[in-house]
């Protein structure tokens, strides 16, 4: 896709180290094209957020990445390893986390990561199996079977094991879904540690306020790239102009709003609205006639929420 | 793809994880040692069954007070139900054919003549020999029947032939099972059939669980090469087997005297290729299926033939051409045959080497096809 290829070249070329640099990928099933021409340039380091609604195709990018699926067209490499024909190489320094729990449920916690550690030969298997179970706070329950966990504590187990292995680059496939707050927290605290120390990680989430911790985002819908870069870039970038509006009734508001030339789309925040509009003129000509008592308006800063909202249902439009 | 190469690390590491699933399954581990048991056990039965008046024409041609006390001794046998006692072979030669009867005892004309002369004289027993089982115990005794019943009758001069080898002869003539399979034949082909059914079943689940259960996307994504994998599945049953095997032999031993002639040692050594064998075809039934229902039925289409054309069900010779060459392809017809010699013709290696070489061929060509089939994506 064009579009795609326009949005990378946007983006500044450093002279830092590409871990991923690959372009034009594109994966179908049948005659769906669920990954359309999709490029992407993450350097050493960086915490890349991956992001987009269900069904766009994340999973199935990832997947292409270490080598699970083969893409019917796109070429690139992966830590300096072509993607197509050096999977093998790839494989070795990848941590992948999938989207479904995926180690064995009737084996106990330490016999996982034992065996994980076995395939990749880690070095002093049994102290890095014993320092991953402390760290991750279950050495004492570490009989216990995986299958047993609550889906917490499987996400963080499988965290521990994709990291087992100290690899260059993590692949991260919704790793916090089900997790509670605190532990999202360490969870950020420890992924941005171990960037800083050099490992590179692409992580896909349905969470805007991860979206905004990473060092940079990609937003996918229906397979195709719809905009990337750091948080302020793809807000600044999206040209959107948002009013807050408070006051009485603001459901019946919204039905009318909703519907007039100017208005992208008008989206509940609490006790307020949020109505935006990508051209300021038109939206203001839109609003114009509620904006008195007993409503209070207020122009605020496009979120990141509003940008993906409004990018979302533009693409409906463009792609459907 | 490119560079990395087999590790035998990578392969233990399948190894040890394919233990613990197994012991923690406890139920499939159960039944592999179960249903060995459980076959010996009704096989056994029927072994060690000892089926008595069993239906029985006569054919008498020589009515003398030898004749009838041969006969007053077939019927306190209680293994013998006179249902005809005809004057002419014509009269009851159709009885064995239908099957109305199992077997049919001719007394010639000049029995007792022949007797009193000294010149062992015939008697001559048909059976019908389709289940050796049925009749074994039968045939024993009226063999012995035939040395001693007659010594009451041989007084005087006559004294002098009593005792071995008898005053008559016994001539035994078996219809329908002309391979002459005996009751021991069938301990040796359970081993093979327990072997076949067991060690298919249970790899074909093996990838095909792994499928299923989502594992598998892990799986992929780490280095390990299919051969470590496939391997690596393998190996921990060829042990199961080898318990099987060894359980087998015991009650073969112990429980049913089957004669053990030939090297049990050789006997092991030469079993890993017919477990190697069942379980390459398992594993590769197990790439090919997209759900573990599939591999099951899989195993049934190969576990049919298997039973019913390599000479565990019928007499091998007994089958028409075609069925004899899908047989040959099968690895339990081999198995059988170099079972059976090492047991019961007490075969060494080098008689063995006809039926080894097959099953190997087979072992290379079906884990190669097992390989190749194994996909290394997830599409
Ligand atoms: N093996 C497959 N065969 C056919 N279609 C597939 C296959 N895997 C994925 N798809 C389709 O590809 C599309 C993208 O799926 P994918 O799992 O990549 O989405 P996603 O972005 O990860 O979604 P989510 O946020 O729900 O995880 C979906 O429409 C899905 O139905
Ligand atoms: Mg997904």
């Amino acid at each position: 896709m064009e579009s795609n290829e326009q949005i990378i070249a946007a983006a500044p070329p450093r002279d830092t180290e590409l871990v991923i640099d690959v372009s034009g990928i594109t994966k179908r099933f049948g005659a769906q094209t669920v990954v359309n021409g999709i490029g992407m340039h993450v350097r050493r380091g960086e915490i890349y957020g991956f992001l987009g609604p269900n069904g766009s195709g994340k999973t199935t990018f990832l997947r292409m990445l270490c080598g699970l699926l083969k893409p019917d067209a796109g070429k690139g490499t992966c830590l300096g390893y072509d993607i197509l024909h050096q999977s093998d190489e790839i494989k070795k320094h990848v941590g992948y986390m999938t989207q479904k729990f995926s180690y064995y449920e009737d084996l106990n916690l330490e016999e996982n990561l034992d065996f994980i550690a076995r395939i990749y030969q880690v070095q002093n298997r049994r102290q890095a199996v014993k320092d991953s179970l402390e760290k991750l706070g279950l050495y004492a329950r570490r009989k216990q079977l995986a299958g047993q966990l609550s889906g917490g504590w499987k996400q963080r187990l499988a965290l521990a094991a994709s990291l087992i292995h100290t690899p260059d680059l993590l692949l991260l496939d919704e790793p916090t879904a089900g997790v509670d707050p605190k532990a999202r927290r360490d969870f950020w605290e420890e992924i941005h540690q171990l960037a800083a120390a050099g490992l590179t990680v692409l992580i896909t989430t349905h969470y805007m306020d991860e979206a905004e911790r990473c060092h940079r985002i990609a937003y996918l819908a229906y397979g195709n790239l719809l905009t990337s870069g750091t948080v302020e870039e793809v807000v600044t970038g999206a040209k959107l102009t948002t009013w807050e509006v408070a006051g009485p009734d603001l459901a019946s508001l919204a039905g009318e709003l909703r519907h007039k030339d100017g208005v992208t789309q008008v989206v509940a925040f609490g006790n307020t609205l949020h109505v935006s509009g990508e051209q300021e003129t038109e939206l203001r000509k839109a609003v114009e006639p509620w904006m008195k008592a007993p409503y209070r308006w207020k122009q605020v800063e496009s979120s990141l929420e509003d940008v993906f909202i409004s990018l979302m249902e533009q693409s409906q439009d463009n792609f459907k | 793809m490119s560079g990395t190469r087999f590790s035998f690390k990578r392969l233990w590491a399948v190894v040890v994880k394919e233990f613990i699933q197994m012991r923690r399954d406890r139920l499939t581990f159960g039944m592999m040692v179960g249903i060995p048991l459980m076959q010996l056990m009704l096989f056994g039965f029927a072994i060690n069954s000892d089926p008595k008046h069993l239906p029985t024409a006569i054919i008498v041609q020589d009515h003398s007070p030898f004749s009838r006390t041969f006969i007053w001794g077939l019927r306190n046998s209680r293994y013998f139900d006179l249902v005809e006692v005809a004057d002419s072979e014509a009269e009851v030669q159709f009885l064995l054919d239908e099957g109305e009867v199992q077997f049919v005892i001719h007394i010639p004309e000049d029995f007792s003549r022949q007797l009193i002369r000294g010149e062992r004289p015939k008697l001559l027993l048909q059976a019908d020999a389709t289940d050796p089982a049925a009749t074994g115990n039968a045939i024993a005794a009226i063999n012995t029947l035939v040395t001693t019943v007659f010594d009451r009758d041989l007084k005087g001069p006559l004294q002098k032939l009593r005792g071995r080898p008898g005053a008559a002869e016994l001539q035994i003539h078996k219809h329908y099972n002309q391979e002459g399979k005996t009751q021991y034949n069938i301990v040796p082909g359970l081993m093979g059939v327990v072997l076949t059914m067991t060690m298919i079943v249970i790899t074909a689940l093996a990838i095909t669980r792994e499928r299923e259960r989502g594992t598998m996307e892990n799986l992929l994504a780490t280095p390990a090469r299919p051969a470590e994998v496939m391997f690596g599945k393998i190996i921990p049953y060829i042990m199961v087997g080898y318990i099987q095997t060894v359980l087998i032999l015991l009650a073969a031993k112990f429980l049913f005297q089957v004669p053990m002639l030939g090297s049990i040692p050789l006997l092991l050594g030469l079993i890993i290729l017919f477990i190697a064998a069942n379980l390459a075809v398992g594993i590769t039934f197990s790439t090919i299926a997209k759900n573990q229902l599939q591999a099951m039925q899989m195993s049934f289409f190969f576990f049919l033939p298997s039973i019913l054309l390599s000479g565990f069900m019928f007499p091998f010779r007994g089958m028409p051409g075609w069925a004899q060459h899908i047989g040959s392809a099968l690895p339990l017809t081999h198995f059988l045959r170099l079972v059976r010699g090492i047991l019961l013709k007490g075969n060494g290696l080098a008689e063995s080497v006809t039926h080894i070489w097959p099953i190997a061929i087979f072992v290379a060509v079906v884990m190669t096809i097992g390989i190749k089939r194994y996909r290394q994506t997830l599409d």
